[in-house]
């Protein structure tokens, strides 16, 4: 194993950029900002003088059209990477996404494939209020024919787009912007990873708190505090929204007999409501506590600071859970 | 309604009016035999048919070459026939059998062929302008000299994918031909109705395309108007609007009550039906005789009802295969 090194997740993020374009010619970044601005979060930046203007394409404010043509290069044999700069603007491609990208190799009989990776800007935190603060990875994963991965971690920031660009489908991939600047460590020569399963972030006996997207830090924060009082948690990052990988939390939840499911996203039909289902279903007999949840509260996310922060679940939340979980 | 006068029609020889002729035809008993047999439930879902609009089909396709890529509407059969797709597959591909040409996945509005670079029947209003841009930038960067021809009706003039597809292929500069058929009829409400700007043709130069209009019940116009569009794209690398004005004879679906529309004004735009007039064009100018004519009529007769046998003797998909191409079984490219 090579040495560690330490980096910001944005930096992680476009490292993977650079490195796929680096490494085939096929493969182009298209979106609002990404070139002479130098990406509205900075992960493009310097990638314009770098690589050109026909391999790091601004575009016009038409999430529609652009998507759409990054659906279009792909069926042409091209590998786009479409970047809509935050989740929230998705909503004006959603045409292109699920009636065409998620559609056209099913209903064709398989005659064509859309290997576009479209990547966004998401999440909540950052002072934003109600039209720039979502987690809406639950209507992306409800739609079959999507791959849809939330990057978690800096591993995965590192290697989830590498390997996102080997699929022959349609990805999704969620990035956190409340993230970009916090620093991690990955070996040296981090690349790939795995995009079928969820992983383990961190073993433990007592409780499995089942996350992903922004919830997998934040969880292995408070697994650090309950260790100190003697509580052992197992952290469960799912990773992989769609197709829901199901066997690593079942697994999990086998061991411990409790689970608590922590998202940000509204708590109605979201990724928490299909996990916790999953549970009931194929794992009911295992469980010595019904299962729990922490969500994001049903409300337009607001401006001010403390209600931001009362709207999804914080670290003390997550503590306080599990104490009551495990010492009623 | 403006329309150019017609140029001066392209010298045919006997063979290629024929061709044409035959392929109208063709379209045209296609789509009839499809109305009857949806009245006898061997069709189900929508069925639009393109009755009156075969000279736009048949026009656009001689300009194209095989390696040109081709995007539809859901009232596409004729274009898929025009583009050669075999109707045998068309025809099975509506009644949902196995041997369609999108394994019964799609019916009447998706008929997919990649063998013939023919991507949808796309059935969601002005959502494959967009794809259709992709497909041309694609070209520009791999360097392929090929065109991209998009289909589409004058009700997707109204939607935002038109202006933001019209758009980036001027300011890309890539290879595609926005090809309007502008029937008159967004489903049942009137272009008056829709459009504040009913000249669609205003539309192109405003993003610096260059651009015509056809008469599209015109057969020659259609071909002289693309065969210019086409030369142009090939040449230049860039975008080219071309609108067709055409007119559907019978309703915009086998749910259509039609009662957005005077009996009297399908009556005048049936007096200007392509297949009558090329037909007397081919006679006129001693290009044809009745005798041919009447042997291809039974050729295309003979075709349609190939086509029904196939589609009648097919097969359905294993209901174990539901989920196949969810996900594609191509390996990573």
């Amino acid at each position: 194993m090579s040495q560690e090194i330490r980096l910001t997740y944005r930096e992680a993020l476009k490292s993977a950029i650079r490195e796929a374009l680096l490494k085939d010619e096929k493969v182009f970044l298209m979106g609002e900002d990404v070139g002479h601005y130098g990406g509205a979060f900075a992960v493009s930046k310097g990638l314009l003088q770098e690589f050109g203007p026909d391999r790091i394409m601004d575009v016009p404010l038409s999430e529609s059209g652009f998507t759409g043509a990054g659906i279009g290069a792909a069926l042409a044999g091209m590998r786009p990477i479409v970047e809509i700069m935050t989740i929230n603007f998705s909503l004006l491609a959603m045409d292109q996404i699920f009636n065409n990208a998620a559609t056209l190799s099913h209903m064709s009989g398989g005659q064509v494939n859309v290997p576009v990776v479209i990547r966004m800007g998401c999440g909540i935190g950052r002072q934003l209020a109600a039209q720039h603060s979502h987690s809406w990875e639950p209507f992306f994963a409800h739609v079959p024919g999507l791959i849809v991965l939330s990057v978690g971690t800096h591993e995965d920031a590192r290697g989830m787009l590498l390997s996102a660009l080997e699929s022959p489908d349609p990805v999704i991939l969620f990035e956190y912007t409340s993230m970009l600047n916090l620093e991690g460590s990955i070996p040296g020569d981090a690349g790939k990873v795995d995009i079928q399963k969820a992983k383990i972030r961190r073993e433990g006996k007592d409780l499995s708190l089942i996350t992903y997207g922004t919830g997998v830090y934040k969880c292995l924060e408070a697994a650090d505090l309950l260790a100190k009082e003697g509580m052992d948690v197992e952290v469960v990052d799912l990773r992989v929204l769609r197709p829901l990988e199901e066997d690593t939390f079942l697994q999990s939840v086998a061991k411990t007999h409790r689970a608590l499911i922590v998202e940000d996203a509204w708590k109605s039909v979201s990724i928490s409501s299909e996990v916790s289902s999953r549970i009931m279903e194929k794992a009911f007999f295992e469980l010595d506590l019904p299962v729990e949840r922490l969500c994001g509260v049903e409300v337009p996310i607001p401006y001010p600071k403390h209600l931001e922060d009362a709207s999804v679940p914080q670290v003390q939340d997550i503590v306080s859970r599990v104490k009551k979980m495990l010492k009623p | 309604m403006r329309l150019n006068k017609s140029n001066p029609a392209p010298s045919l020889t006997k063979a290629e009016g024929l061709r044409l002729l035959h392929q109208m035809t063709l379209i045209r008993r296609f789509e009839e035999k499809s109305a009857e047999v949806y009245t006898e439930t061997k069709i189900r879902g929508f069925l639009h048919l393109c009755v009156g609009e075969e000279a736009v089909a048949v026009g656009v396709s001689q300009a194209l070459q095989e390696e040109d890529y081709v995007l539809s509407t859901y009232r596409e059969h004729g274009h898929a026939l025009a583009r050669g797709v075999e109707p045998k597959s068309i025809m099975a591909e509506m009644y949902g059998r196995l041997e369609g040409c999108s394994r019964g996945r799609g019916g009447s509005m998706h008929l997919f062929d990649s063998s013939k670079n023919f991507f949808g029947g796309n059935a969601i209003v002005g959502g494959h302008l967009p794809l259709s841009v992709g497909m041309a930038l694609a070209s520009k960067k791999q360097g392929k000299k090929n065109v991209t021809c998009c289909f589409f009706g004058e009700g997707a003039a109204a939607e935002g994918e038109f202006h933001e597809s019209l758009n980036l292929a001027a300011l890309w500069q890539i290879p595609v031909l926005f090809l309007c058929e502008n029937n008159l009829y967004a489903m049942g409400t009137a272009l008056k109705f829709t459009h504040s700007e009913q000249h669609l043709e205003k539309k192109g130069p405003a993003y610096g395309i260059e651009t015509d209009v056809a008469n599209g019940m015109d057969l020659l116009d259609v071909m002289t108007k693309v065969q210019k569009a086409v030369a142009y794209i090939r040449e230049t690398g860039k975008p080219y609007f071309l609108v067709c004005y055409t007119y559907r004879f019978r309703a915009h679906s086998m749910f259509d009550a039609e009662l957005y529309r005077e009996k009297s004004e399908v009556e005048e735009w049936k007096k200007k039906d392509p297949i009558p007039q090329f037909k007397a064009f081919l006679l006129k100018e001693k290009l044809i005789t009745e005798k041919v004519i009447e042997a291809m009529e039974a050729e295309a007769e003979r075709q349609v009802q190939e086509a029904i046998d196939f589609a009648e003797n097919g097969s359905w998909e294993k209901v174990e295969e539901l989920d196949r191409f969810v996900y594609s079984e191509k390996a990573a490219i």
